[in-house]
Order: C-alpha cells, then structure tokens, then sequence
C-alpha cells in the first residue's frame, strides 16, 4: 500500500547574541557546568527579566527574511511545566501574539520549485541541560544554556517527503545564516527540528493521525526520521491498526521511532501573558528598517551566480548555500581574478572535500581567496599537476596558510614542461611499447593514454600530462 | 544616651543625629527595643541572628543612620529570605533587592526581617511557617496581614520604619489595623527587583512609618526606575516633602457610594463621617462619586492574583534550593512529596486556585474574563479622577479581629481586603493613616487616601492634611 505523507517542522534555532535573552550572561557553547549563570537564568527568587533588545532585533530580521509579517504588538507569554532543566518552572515564550506569521521558504522537488509556508516564528528562552552520565545515582543539571535567545519556527504541513523536508532545513539554514540570524550547527544544538508526520490515502482526503517525532540531531537524522516514520504508519494502517496522536523519540543507533508519550498525557501549558515584561508596539518605520538592512538572501545570490558566472544552477546552490562560502567565491573570481568555473571546480571539488573531511567551515582554514587563485594558477600555467595540487599541495595551503608555489618546490611537485626532458622520456617510452605505438598508428586513438601514463611515470609524475600528450603525439605523427 | 530611638520617627532620629547621636547608640536602642518588645508580639523571623546591614554614605538622606526593617520576601544578600514558608527554609539570597541597594546607598541601617503571611497570602499574619504576630495593639488579635510583622515592629516601636509588600491591601490593611501609617505606591513606581512574587501585575514594596512626613521620606528614597524591573516606570520622582504642609483648600475629595452603601460598621462608619467633616473644614469639597465595578473586585483579585501566584511559585519544587523531601526517589515523587510538604495550606489552596483558572478550556471563562473587569476597574478609576483629586474609603471593613476569628473560613479573610483590592487592580498609590478608634476596644481604625496614578504628591498632602488635624497618629503613639 502506497500512502500519500504529510510532514511539517518545527524548527528551533539559537538566535545569535553575545548574552542571553532576558539577563547579561554569556551565551557560550562548551563552557564549565553552571558558569554563565547568574540569579535571573538560575530562576532565583526575586528576579526579574529584562528583554534582550537585540534578541527581538534578530527575530525581526528573520521575519522579514522570510518574507512573514510581523506583529505589531511584541508580548511574552508564560508556558508552564516542570522539569529539573527549566529553573522558573515556566519557559518565557510567545503564545498568541508570535512575532512573526506566515512567510515561506522556496525548495526546488521533483516537480519544479515550491514555496513551503511558515505558520509562525515565535522568540523565547531555551531550558538547560540534565547531565545523566556524571553520578549513578542522581541526575545533574547544567544551567548554561538556560536563558539562551530561541527562535521557533513551525512550517505548515506542506511538505511531501523526507527529502523535501531535507531541502527545506537546507534552505532556512542557508537564509538564516546568510542574514546573521543564526548560525544554525545541529551539532551545537543551535538548530533542533521536531517533525510532524502523517499518511493518507488521497489528498482529497482530511489530514491522518499527526505524530509528533523528536530527537532529531542532524539533518540525517530527520531524513531517516521521517523516512521510518512514513514506513511505520503506512505498515500499521496496512495491517489495520489504528494509529495514536503521539509523540515519538527517534532512536539514531537502532533508527526507529518509540512511543514517548500519548495524547491524553500532553502537557496543559497554562499558558498567560508574562507579567514582568511589558508589551511593547512595533513601529512601520522599525519594520521597513529590518527589510532594507537584509542583505541578498540565498536565492537571489542563486540567481545571480548563474547568470553573472555561468555557472550551473548545481554549482551555485552549492556555492550559495554558505554564505561565507558565496564570498569567498565572489573574493576569488573578482579579486583575484581566477575564472569563475575553474574557481567554482576549486572551491566544490578539493576544497569542500578537505573542509568535509576536517569538519571545517571555509573561514575556519587559512585558505584565502589569494591562495585559492594562486594554486589554481599554478595548475593553469602547467606547473604544476591537478592531482599534485589537490592531493598534496592544496590541504597544506588550508593548514598553514604557505605560499604554494614553495610548497609545490620543496615536496618537489614542479612539473617539468621543458621540452627536452619531455622528449627524453617519450624516445624511451616510444622504443620500449612498439605494439601500443603501432596500435595507435593502426587508428586506436585510446593507445596514446597508456603511453602518456607510461611517460609520467617514468617521469615519477612530474611531467606535465597535457605536455606529454601534445609532444608524444607529435611525435608519432611525425614518424608515421 | 539613654533616649529610646526606637520611639521616634525618621525625621526625628535625623535631628538627633544632627544633635549629634552616634550610628551605635541608635542601633543599640533599636536592637534593645526589638529584642525586648518581640517576645510578646513576635513581628521578627530569626531576630537573634539579625545583623544590621549597612555600607558608608554621605549623610545627604534623612534616612542615613536610620534602621529599617524589611518584610521576609525583600532580599538582602547573605541573609535568608524565606516569605514565611516552610519551603524556603535556610535559603540565603546571594543579591540585594533594588529598594534594598537604593536604602542602603542613602545611608540607612538594614536591620531585622518581618514575619508575614506565608508567601503573602492572608490578612492576618497567621499563616507564616513561624507562628502568628500578634497586634501590638491588643496581644488577642490579628496585627493584619500579610505584612504584619512590618505594621506590628513600626506600631510596638520595635522598629522605625520597615518596608511591607501589597497585592491586595498587605500593607494598607495592617497599617489599619496597628494604627500606623501605609503605603502602597502606584504600581512601576517602586522596583519590584528582589522581591519575592506572588502577584507580579499587582505587587508593589511599600513604607511601614508613624506618620505620612516618613512615609514620603522613605518613599522618596525607594521609588523610581529600575533597569533591573521592565514593569518599573520612567516617570521622574519628584520632592515628596514639598507636598507636606500645603493645605487642601478646594481639593476635590470623592467618596465611593458602593463602597459605603454596602453597611458599614458603626466604628468604620463614625471615622468616615468624621474624616469628612475634619476635610470640609480644612477647606477640600467631598463629593459622591461611583467605581461601579468595583464591587467585583474581590472576585477578579482571586483569578488573577492565585493565577499569577500558580506559576510565581513553580520555581519552588525542590531542586535548586530551598526544602526538598529527602524520603523521596524520583523526580515526580520529589516534586509532589517536596511542595507536599513544603506549602502551608493557604498556599496550597492559591496554587489550586490559580492552577485550574489558567487551565485550558477554564482559561477564557476565569482568567480572561477577569483581565476584562480589571480593565473595566481601571477605567472606572480613570474616570473618578476626572472629577476628584483623591478619594476616601476604610481601609478595613472593621478593626483587627481576633485570632482564628476568619482563618476556618477563607471566604471571608479574603473580604477583608474589599476596600484594599481596587487599588492593586488599577495600579492607582493608596494610603492608610489612622482615623479612629473603635468604640468598644479602643482599637485602631484605618482611612485609605487613593489619588491617581504616580500622583504620591497629592495623596501626600491630604493623608498629611488629615493627619495633622486629627493628630491619630500621636494618640496612637503609646502602645503598653
């Protein structure tokens, strides 16, 4: 049986300030246990909150971002529960009067693009952290986090598949980051994604039973998710069962979803406005202020990498999808002028592999869009090889931040152009593969790869490959 | 010396230090007198280990060199702060409260903490985990309630001035009852910072004095903008003791028909009628005017405060501080068996209260719909200030009762507070000042002055108009 999925996210990310949202401790990622905490994030009797005026800057810049409307009226709301990570007993959040609604963002499918809408995007604080491997008797908390900035934002069901939701966490992050906002590491827990999935059997039929999926820690993991999650609902619906509104845990190792807790065991949030902060109006001017400070978003730089560089639409997602990684792009071809396909090729090819394999962000090595066009160059004007410089030239640029040229000297990767050496090689390749060399004047065009191969490695794969085949065919159409 | 400091109001020790009086010999009277008078009326939590607090200061203040004490849910660094509960037992509050920094930068003396009703919930002082305090007045009643113990130190004389809290009348109310003077300031006036919450829309600090002069000195020193509390208004303080002494010549003065025609008692009624007379000859025109929904401001109070109070109180469940259950093993169990335990009933019944009015499907007939009336209350007020300058009511409907008189019935406790409540409501400053003696007992009947929003001027200068014709204050001046 073949259902038809439904799938909507609600998506956290850590607003990016340098304190927290209602007090002045640092928001740091790593630090000692309970050492950016002070009397207001530990929830001491007595203290108040006091709004964080650049939290509410960046949720504003991310409503308009994505294209939602702001409330005019910005106000807090208490959601009450208890739980040992969150010091209040009740989280400050945003209820019925979220800062921003509607909006969407754009993903390319199967079918063409597709606008996926939001809901809302609504600001509050983050809990902290319950520490379960430190004591085997008793759980610790950690109150770091607690107080960090949050925004939440929650889509309308209108995804279609796992990889849709893909494209769409993808898509928010690279806005999100592309304006500041955020910087959204799943693995900082800067970005965390709730999922909600449903099946049916037509679309002209009313939305199936919602189940909720949490802990989900990559984008992976959400994938995998709901993926499962799609396979479980359909085989229960199959075998006849009835499904539960529920909220399930996503177990990464075993990759299955488990029973967390029904409906009839859901929280009542009582939630009420927060009295302690005061309500405050947002003015048109603030409003038109956010929408012209935002720099080009993802989709449009998309659009303009293609038709200013003639790069691939491949190519220029890939390139804008950071855009720490669009600049450097930019920085390379027009500054250094290295040619915007070779420096795409550089920059998708050797230079995420490196980052990927080192877990690295592009301004996290010591590669600078002058080195990128200078190694590049080096492999242009023939001195030295592709395979040499990706292989063995290009991680040691990333890592130190030396000149290639005299890397590719002192490891002696120099290729040798000059024509003399060039044909020495080839006289002694030509002579020792008589068979290849006739085969090739027979018509078999291919023959002259292996005698290429055969000159670089004799040269110890120095020579210059482009050199080697232009000289040796010469050669052989002179001697024909 | 061997004057008795204690005795004497602010303004007097101020010109008893001017005729040069030593810090020493003030706080040594003031200890002696405290500890002397405390045994009988118990207005102290844990005097014997009290430690005057203070820090050096320029003798600007009137208040420097001069000792107050504070109500148990005021922090004061390194000293515990318990609001008269079980619950927070030996917790030691690592900050000062705002209006404890700003006393302390005037030079004033913090010294001793007062008993209340537990977290502020009573107007008796009977449900503090300490025992009762008892009426200074009259060792058989009630000294009124919650800031009992602050009325019962000032009026025994075991104190100068001391700082009380009110949501619902917990200053006004005992000042009534212990013939002193009280104040509760317009709501935003006086930062709530360090104090511990119960209802954070309705909670205002306010003086404990003998007469309205040290009401309007301390007020002076405590009010004004809190960077600390966002619900504190940027309204400019003005010179308090400038408004003492003008006449009331041509004052508009209103008297509440619903508050009066409800019934009164004969002592209440005769101090009303009094205190209209004693107005008309000092020249002000006292007229009826109408606060027609204030008659369900009893009923508003009980969803919003206890609803507040709900979720104010969560941060007390045993982890970070305070009491927790040893006997219990897991986390629900600790919650439940910590709170249990740890609440006294009336706390448990205002958690309850304010729970279920806040849950959903309750929440728009209880809590909404009581924020609804409360705008209607204030709009009520705004209009009576159109017409009047101030307005006069009781302060109480009669004058302290007895001990277990009200506490087997809520209901009733909680109509002690009928004329108190309004003012928390619209966040108008209310006093009470002495205006009679009941004629059985010969116990204190309180007067309430209510002007409008931050106009502490003017309800000044009538409470101190009133106060020097009748000279209450200095025949309640001598308690046995």
């Amino acid at each position: 049986m073949s259902l038809i999925p439904t799938i909507g996210l609600e998506v956290h990310v850590q607003l990016n300030t340098k304190t927290k949202i209602f007090c002045a401790c640092a928001v740091r990622f790593g630090d000692q246990p309970n050492s950016n905490v002070c009397p207001v994030c530990l929830g001491l009797p007595g203290v108040l909150p006091v709004l964080n005026r650049e939290v509410f800057k960046l949720g504003l810049r991310a409503v308009v971002a994505l294209g939602g409307e702001p409330s005019e009226r910005v106000k807090f709301d208490r959601k009450n529960y208890y739980y040992p990570d969150l010091p209040k007993g009740y989280q400050i959040s945003q209820f019925d009067q979220p800062i921003g609604r509607g909006g969407f963002v754009e993903i390319e499918t199967k079918t063409g693009p597709k606008r996926v809408r939001l809901n809302r995007l609504h600001l509050e604080e983050d809990a902290g952290k319950l520490l379960h491997d430190q004591s085997p008797t008793s759980s610790l908390v950690d109150l770091n986090r607690a107080g960090t900035p949050l925004a939440e934002i929650v889509s309308e069901p209108d995804l279609d598949s796992a990889d849709e939701a893909y494209a769409y966490l993808t898509n928010l992050k690279a806005i999100l980051r592309s304006i500041g906002v955020s910087e959204c590491d799943m693995e900082k827990g800067q970005l965390r994604c709730d999922a909600n999935v449903s099946v049916r059997k037509s679309k002209s039929e009313p939305l199936g039973t919602k189940v909720e999926v949490k802990n989900l820690n990559s984008f992976k993991a959400v994938k995998a998710a709901i993926e499962h999650e799609i396979e479980r609902q359909t085989a229960a619906l199959g075998k006849g069962e009835k499904l539960f509104q529920e909220t399930r845990l996503w177990d990464d190792g075993k990759e299955k979803t488990f029973t967390m807790r029904s409906k009839e065991e859901a929280h009542d949030y009582r939630y009420f406005p927060e009295p302690d902060l005061v309500p405050f109006t947002l003015t048109k001017e603030a409003i038109e202020e956010a929408r012209k400070s935002l720099p080009e978003l993802p989709k449009a730089k998309k659009e303009r990498f293609v038709s200013q560089f003639q790069l691939s639409d491949y190519d220029a997602a890939l390139l804008t999808s950071q855009k720490e990684v669009a600049d450097f792009f930019e920085k390379t071809v027009g500054e250094f002028k290295l040619e915007p396909k070779s420096a795409a090729n550089w920059i998708t090819g050797p230079v995420f592999a490196y980052l990927g394999e080192k877990n690295l962000a592009i301004d996290g090595t010591a590669l600078s869009p002058k080195l990128l066009a200078r190694t590049a160059g080096l492999v242009q004007a023939g001195k030295m090889s592709f395979q040499a410089a990706k292989e063995k030239v290009l991680p040691l640029v990333m890592e130190t931040g030396r000149c290639p040229e005299e890397i590719m000297n002192e490891k002696g990767l120099a290729q040798v152009s000059d024509d003399g050496a060039l044909d020495g090689w080839i006289a002694e390749v030509v002579a020792a593969n008589e068979k290849v060399v006739n085969e090739f004047k027979s018509g078999k065009d291919g023959a002259v790869m292996f005698l290429v191969g055969q000159v670089m490695k004799k040269s110890g794969g120095k020579a210059n490959p482009g050199k080697v085949q232009e000289r040796l065919r010469q050669r052989l159409a002179a001697s024909a | 010396m061997s004057l008795n400091f204690a005795e004497m109001t602010a303004s007097a020790l101020a010109e008893a230090y001017a005729a040069g009086a030593t810090q020493k010999d003030v706080l040594d009277s003031v200890r002696a007198a405290a500890q002397t008078k405390d045994a009988a009326i118990r207005a102290y939590v844990k005097l014997e280990g009290a430690q005057p607090k203070h820090r050096k200061a320029e003798k600007k203040s009137p208040l420097w060199g001069v000792p107050v004490a504070v109500k148990d849910n005021i922090c004061v660094e390194g000293q515990e702060a318990t609001c008269g509960s079980k619950i927070l037992q030996n917790y030691v509050a690592p900050y000062n409260a705002t209006v404890v920094e700003k006393l302390l930068d005037a030079g004033a003396v913090i010294y001793g903490r007062t008993n209340m009703d537990e977290f502020a919930f009573g107007s008796s002082c009977e449900t503090s985990f300490y025992g009762p305090t008892k009426n200074p007045r009259d060792l058989t009643r009630v000294p009124g309630g919650s800031s009992g113990g602050s009325a019962a130190s000032v009026a025994a004389h075991a104190a100068v001035l001391s700082l009380g809290s009110d949501t619902g009348g917990s200053i006004r109310q005992p000042a009534s009852f212990c013939g002193i003077v009280g104040l509760k300031p317009t709501y935003g006036r006086v930062s709530r910072y360090g104090l511990i919450a119960f209802a954070s829309s309705l909670d205002q600090i306010g003086p404990f004095t003998k007469d309205v002069r040290d009401s309007a000195l301390l007020l002076q020193v405590i009010a004004g903008h809190d960077p600390k509390d966002s619900t504190s208004a940027e309204v400019p303080v003005p010179d308090y003791a400038s408004f003492l002494g003008k006449d009331v010549k041509g004052m508009r003065i209103g008297i509440p028909k619903e508050y009066v025609a409800s019934g009164l008692g004969a002592d209440v009624k005769k101090a009303m009628d009094d205190a209209v007379k004693t107005l008309e000859a000092l020249g002000a025109t006292v007229s009826e005017i109408s606060l027609p929904h204030t008659k369900y401001a009893v009923n508003v109070y009980y969803i919003v405060a206890p609803s507040e109070a709900s979720s104010n109180l969560s941060r007390f469940d045993g982890v970070r501080f305070g009491f927790r259950e040893a006997a219990a093993d897991a986390l629900v169990p600790m919650y439940e068996r910590s709170r249990g335990t740890g609440f006294g009933a009336e706390a448990k019944r205002r958690i309850i209260l304010g729970t279920y009015s806040l849950s959903s499907g309750y929440y728009d007939a209880y809590y909404l719909r009581a924020m609804k009336v409360r705008t209607l209350i204030k709009r009520d007020f705004d209009e009576a200030f159109a017409k009047v300058d101030a307005i006069l009511t009781p302060t109480a409907p009669s004058a302290a009762f007895k001990f277990g008189e009200k506490s087997k019935n809520p209901l009733e406790m909680y109509l002690s507070d009928i004329f108190t409540i309004s003012a928390n409501l619209a966040g108008v400053p209310a006093i009470s000042v002495p205006g009679g003696l009941s004629a059985a007992e010969g116990l204190p009947i309180g007067l309430q002055f209510m002007t409008k929003p931050f106009d502490e001027g003017n309800l000044f200068r009538v409470a101190h108009a009133f106060e020097q014709a009748t000279d209450w204050h200095k025949k309640l001046g001598n308690v046995k």
